[in-house]
């Protein structure tokens, strides 16, 4: 049975956890003072030595990422931290700013001092208001205390509402001052990145892991995780569950440890499906609580861990309906860059919103599949990929569920009790 | 396309759908393909910009020494790469379907409205949808809608709700412009392409974003809903608005010019043009167009006549001694009869085409310099640094702007400006600006230092400034430097090579040389030709004002455009005038006889541009009017010394044979400057050109084309602007002895002692309201 390991929510519980007092009391910025101290290629090593891997979703192995920044080359060198957390289900950014600021701070100083950066910024997520703020105070008080200003300065950028712009290339294009839309790689951002300069993008978790591997050692991160996915990680438990919330476990924890530890599903229900790592990553059902919720784990069973952001729904839920709730989102958040993502979701949301009210026809699950197989892999960037994967998925899990909404000429669910206050009167 | 340098450059050999080609390394995937006739469909792609990889319609499969890409990729954003196997939609069934399946979302939302779109019958939406798209679209639900057309600018209609969102027209005014004036707004498919707030689309250049639009979401306001492409007969043809040679397709619809698009030349024109090029052509169907001959009668009205009653008189006239005055409009073998006519049956050198201000420094310049010179396009691509001297490429040779913008924005090419007013051209081309007191550019040019590798670009208006051409030839001859003199006008290059000017015959033979005479008499079947060197057109304005010239042979003169337009216009009254013209114009007003000819689109012919290259076209519009050389012929036989040029194809044939001259060369003039003048309190000096989009003639009735122009504005210093207590937008006004004009004000980067204006625009006609446009000093006050 594996346990609960909070490293970056170690301090969460403490009232003033997010204060630079409670992070220097726990050690804080002594990771940075020892990395700073080392010699940067050192650092990339220790980080390559630990086996972290990107938190952002992709899980690209974060040492390799900053060794790809070419030295010597008399350029500037930016880090660049990627908050624009936005994708529906995913919740670790935004309670590990607010619990923990100074670590996110920390990492930087230690990641730019890696890749020879001497500016570094946090592109955040707009609507988080809460969070900027104490962002920026936090990034006050490092500037205070000295933390920042000598070698590195960090800028908070808060981004202005645009899912798009947690795609990398997209999000640079925004830090710029330009419409946030993908951009053609090569060249890669390591290369021609922010201000066509050499740049690092990196996930805040990732960023925020750092400041331990330095502190601890890579061993002492290796220790933990599954063979090829190390140390722990933030699982975003939503949905249908007793106690939502963060839960800090090494890498390789499945789903039903994760209820078992955090008190099950709702009195009464029984999972029905639920996502691994947000609502890009292809669903999976009750077949699949066992699944290691590690990078090869889930991609094993035909989904990828993402963001690890675990929405739980039971079975008073449409998956129709669920299907189309997201597809709504990718349709407004499609940039509009590549016509199979901009056109695809337009359109699919049409079907889906016919078949989830019932006027829609066997054939048109076929039409979906085909429409999604022409936008899977045809599109620019990721997102959409990502629409596509809630459809097909849930498709291969609940045809007949699509079917009955046919067959029934309506949705056969009641909404009502799908809702977390049903029964709340009774 | 070609390369713009020498460079060799290395191979690769890749194999796409079975077939090996072999093509430079940097090649695209999609482009290599072409070389092999495989044609894989695209939207986004434009072989003259930046790739995007935005609408996927090109994607196929590639495999690169045995490792292939998971899915399928965008082949105009994929350079080739050695062992490289491609698989087109040809070859591989899921590049096939992946096709499809793009072009049936592309059409998800494209309204089906083809019957009534511009673009129907020559859309490339349309022809491949047909060719690589799926019989049936299987959309049933709402389609995005527009509220349609919206107006981007005067010249230029968007239907958003057509649009695929390529970027192609964004791309062209930001990458090949430098006009970033429309953008992308919004996201996912409410994406549409936007101005900003109330500021339209007023670039030179938005024309082209017309022609390589797609689909039908862009239009031109004046061809909108006039003609279906299958209506139209196209001919090849050359534009006449300006010198740079631009290749161009002119579309008739019985009998009327409905449009013209840039043609394809990767010499010159590459694949764009100017709006005025595009859009200015209605003057050759105006309402005021001559069809008829006329004679002016004893009581001095103008009555109609017949050919041979014209055709005599004008003879009878001109056999009194006469001048001949052509515009730098006349094509090169028009020019050629005007320059045959002056000599074989006039008698005479006195000939000039430089209806503007000119100087005899400039005539010895062009004899010189520039007649045989060679500098082309590709000295531009290969330069190290050009400079520019009394010249503005945008306004007043757009093609040349584009072709140093290229090389700016690939390579950062040095460019430097010697001027009195820094330009928007200055701005956008990070031109280093040497601002000096008009009519003092000589001195700044004598300090340049320029390698063999640099080109100089000198405009006509060098011709006012006393020493200025003299200098520029100087710095070419220490420098090593290529130069090159761009005139306005179309004509200008080829009516120097026919010898219209007093100084040369055809061939840049000197008048002045026995053996050069005896060269062109020979060809001409006369016994011998005239050897004073003519007169130039102000002494042949002055001459016939002091009674030595009797009568005038005119054509394409606009007394307007020269330096003392009421000195010309009481030259015109007095002489006998035989005014060959295409419209009533200030000539004809005054004439004697006025023998209507032929339009441009009417009649075949060529230009050379600025480098002396042919530029050919067709008779694009059948009429029944005759080109200038065919009555010069006629007037000539009337007159007993027949120039036996009947035809635009004899005359070709004629100048074929003269070749260049390989004799002496006339001397490079070596004028001085004249001093600075000197210049207090609301004195200034005036310095001006004409913007491409003014009140010039053959931009008559364009409406459309003229709501793109530049605002009118008077421009001074920041200095001069505290000193007269004036600030953006408050009225100026420019006087001196002849008249004024009264100017909004705009502070800029200006010589602190001079004062800019328009020199033809609406409310800023220099020449006839100051009799001066450059080098003379006016007063300057807050009106």
């Amino acid at each position: 049975m594996t346990k609960l390991a909070p490293v970056l929510s170690a301090h969460w519980d403490e009232k003033d956890s997010f204060t630079i007092a409670a992070y220097k009391r726990h050690g804080g910025y002594t990771a940075s003072a020892k990395a700073l101290a080392m010699d940067p290629d050192a650092v990339i090593q220790l980080v390559k030595d630990s086996g972290l891997r990107g938190r952002g979703g992709a899980g690209f192995p974060t040492g390799m990422k900053w060794g790809f920044i070419p030295q010597g080359d008399n350029k500037d060198h930016y880090l660049v931290v990627n908050a624009d957390e936005s994708e529906p289900g995913t919740c670790k950014d935004t309670p590990l700013l607010m619990a923990n600021p100074h670590v996110l701070i920390e990492g930087c100083i230690i990641a730019a001092h890696a890749i020879r950066a001497k500016h570094a910024f946090i592109y955040i997520r707009g609507e988080v208001t809460h969070v900027v703020r104490r962002m920026n105070q936090a990034i006050e008080d490092a500037y205070a205390a000295g933390y920042l200003g000598n070698g590195v300065e960090l800028v908070l950028h808060v981004g202005a509402g645009a899912y798009i712009c947690g795609e990398e290339t997209a999000l640079l294009d925004s830090l710029e001052g330009f419409r946030g839309q993908p951009r053609l790689r090569p060249p890669f951002p390591a290369i021609a990145g922010l201000y066509a300069r050499p740049t690092v993008v990196n996930n805040v978790e990732s960023i925020a892991s750092v400041p331990a591997i330095v502190a601890n050692g890579a061993e002492w991160y290796q220790s933990m995780g599954t063979e090829k996915s190390k140390g722990t990680t933030l699982y975003s438990l939503s949905g249908h569950v007793v106690n939502p919330g963060q839960f800090e476990a090494p890498l390789g924890i499945t789903l039903r440890e994760i209820l078992e530890l955090s008190g099950g599903m709702r009195k009464g229900h029984k999972l029905k499906f639920w996502t691994p790592g947000g609502s890009s990553t292809p669903l999976f059902t009750d077949e699949h609580l066992d699944v290691p919720l590690d990078y090869e784990g889930v991609a094993g069973a035909g989904s990828m861990l993402g963001t690890k952001a675990l929405q739980i729904f039971d079975e008073t839920t449409c998956v129709v309906r669920a299907v189309l709730r997201w597809t709504e989102f990718y349709k407004h958040e499609s940039c509009g860059k590549c016509t199979p993502c901009r056109e695809g979701t337009w359109w699919l949301v049409q079907i889906l919103r016919d078949l989830e009210d019932g006027k829609g026809s066997e054939a048109d699950l076929a039409k979906l599949l085909d429409l999604c197989d022409n936008i899977m892999g045809r599109s620019f960037c990721a997102l959409g990929d990502g629409a596509t994967s809630p459809i097909t998925s849930s498709i291969k899990y609940f045809r007949d569920e699509y079917i009955a909404h046919v067959t029934n000429g309506a949705c056969p669910f009641d909404p009502i009790a799908s809702t977390l206050f049903e029964g709340a009167d009774a | 396309m070609t390369p713009d340098t020498d460079v060799i450059v290395e191979q690769i050999t890749l194999v796409i759908d079975g077939f090996e080609v072999t093509v430079p390394k940097g090649t695209l995937v999609i482009r290599a393909a072409e070389k092999l006739g495989i044609q894989i469909p695209r939207f986004c792609d434009h072989p003259l910009l930046d790739p995007v990889g935005a609408c996927r319609q090109c994607l196929v499969d590639i495999e690169i020494n045995g490792r292939a890409f998971p899915k399928p990729q965008a082949s105009c954003t994929i350079p080739v790469e050695p062992g490289m196997i491609v698989k087109t939609q040809l070859t591989s069934p899921v590049a096939d379907k992946a096709q499809k399946g793009v072009m049936e979302l592309l059409l998800a939302n494209h309204p089906l409205d083809c019957p009534v779109c511009d673009k129907g019958g020559e859309c490339p939406l349309q022809n491949q949808a047909m060719s690589n798209g799926n019989p049936e679209m299987r959309l049933d639900g709402v389609k995005r809608t527009f509220e349609k057309p919206v107006a981007i600018s005067s010249s230029v209609l968007l239907d958003r709700e057509r649009c695929v969102l390529c970027a192609r027209c964004t791309r062209f005014s930001d990458q090949i412009a430098s006009d970033p004036f429309i953008t992308l707004n919004e996201r996912g498919a409410l994406q549409q392409v936007g101005i900003y707030e109330e500021d339209p689309f007023k670039s030179y250049f938005s024309g082209n974003t017309v022609q390589i639009c797609p689909v039908g979401a862009l239009t031109g306001t004046s061809y909108r809903f006039r003609a279906r492409p299958f209506d139209l007969v196209s001919t090849p043809s050359a534009c006449e608005h300006c010198a740079s040679g631009c290749d161009l397709r002119t579309d008739v619809r019985r009998g009327k010019t409905l449009r013209r698009l840039a043609g394809d030349d990767a010499e010159v024109n590459e694949e764009w043009n100017c709006d005025k090029g595009r859009w200015a052509f209605k003057y050759v169907t105006a309402t005021d167009r001559l069809t008829v001959p006329q004679i002016r009668d004893e009581s001095g009205e103008l009555v109609t006549a017949s050919w041979p009653e014209a055709i005599s008189a004008a003879a009878a006239g001109l056999s009194r001694g006469a001048a001949v005055l052509v515009g730098g409009r006349a094509t090169y073998e028009d020019a050629y009869g005007y320059s045959k006519f002056a000599r074989v049956a006039l008698g005479t050198n006195d000939i000039d085409f430089r209806s503007r201000i000119s100087s005899d420094e400039e005539r010895e310049f062009l004899a010189a310099r520039v007649v045989n010179n060679s500098t082309t396009y590709r000295d531009i691509d290969k330069a190290d640094h050009v400079l520019l001297v009394g010249f503005e490429p945008e306004e007043e040779s757009p093609i040349v702007f584009l072709r140093i913008n290229k090389q700016f924005k690939k390579r950062a090419l040095k460019v430097t400006s010697i001027g009195s007013k820094e330009s928007i051209a200055v701005e956008k081309l990070s031109a280093n600006f040497i601002c000096v007191q008009p009519g003092q550019e000589a001195a700044a040019v004598a300090t340049q230092e320029l390698t063999n590798k640099s080109v100089i670009l000198v405009g006509e208006r060098a011709a006012e400034s006393a020493g200025l051409l003299s200098a520029t030839a100087a710095l070419a001859d220490r420098t090593g430097a290529k130069l090159a003199w761009i005139p306005r006008r179309a004509g200008e290059r080829g009516a120097l090579a026919a010898g219209a000017i007093g100084n040369l015959l055809p061939g840049g033979r000197p008048v002045s040389d026995a053996a050069a005479r005896v060269d062109i008499a020979s060809l001409w079947n006369v016994d011998s030709l005239p050897s004073e060197i003519g007169r130039n057109a102000d002494q042949i304005i002055a001459d016939v004002n002091s009674g030595q010239i009797s009568a005038l042979l005119v054509g394409g003169v606009d007394p307007l455009d020269g330096p003392s337009p009421a000195g010309t216009i009481a030259a015109l009254e007095k002489a006998f005038v035989v005014s060959l013209e295409i419209a009533n114009s200030e000539v004809t007003k005054y004439a004697d006889v006025i023998l209507p000819v032929a339009a441009i689109t009417e009649k075949s012919g060529s230009f050379l541009n600025w480098e002396g290259r042919a530029r050919e076209f067709e008779t694009a519009v059948d009429s029944l009017n005759r080109s200038d050389l065919r009555i010069l012929s006629m007037i000539a036989d009337e007159l007993g010394h027949s120039i036996s040029l009947g035809t635009v194809a004899n005359a070709a044939k004629e100048i074929a044979t003269i070749g260049n001259w390989d004799g002496a060369s006339v001397a490079t003039p070596s004028v001085s400057m004249a001093s600075a003048h000197s210049v207090s309190g609301d004195q200034a000096v005036l310095t001006s050109w004409r913007r491409l989009l003014d009140l010039g003639t053959l931009q008559k009735g364009e409406e459309n084309l003229a709501g793109t122009a530049r605002r009118t504005v008077a421009v001074i210093s920041p200095k001069r602007a505290a000193a007269l207590g004036v600030v953006d937008g408050d009225l100026l006004r420019i006087s001196n002895g002849n008249g004024w004009v009264m100017l909004a004000a705009l502070v800029e980067n200006i010589h602190d002692d001079a004062v800019w204006a328009p020199r033809n625009s609406a409310g800023s006609q220099l020449l006839a309201n100051l009799g001066v446009a450059h080098n003379s000093v006016v007063t300057v006050v807050k009106a």
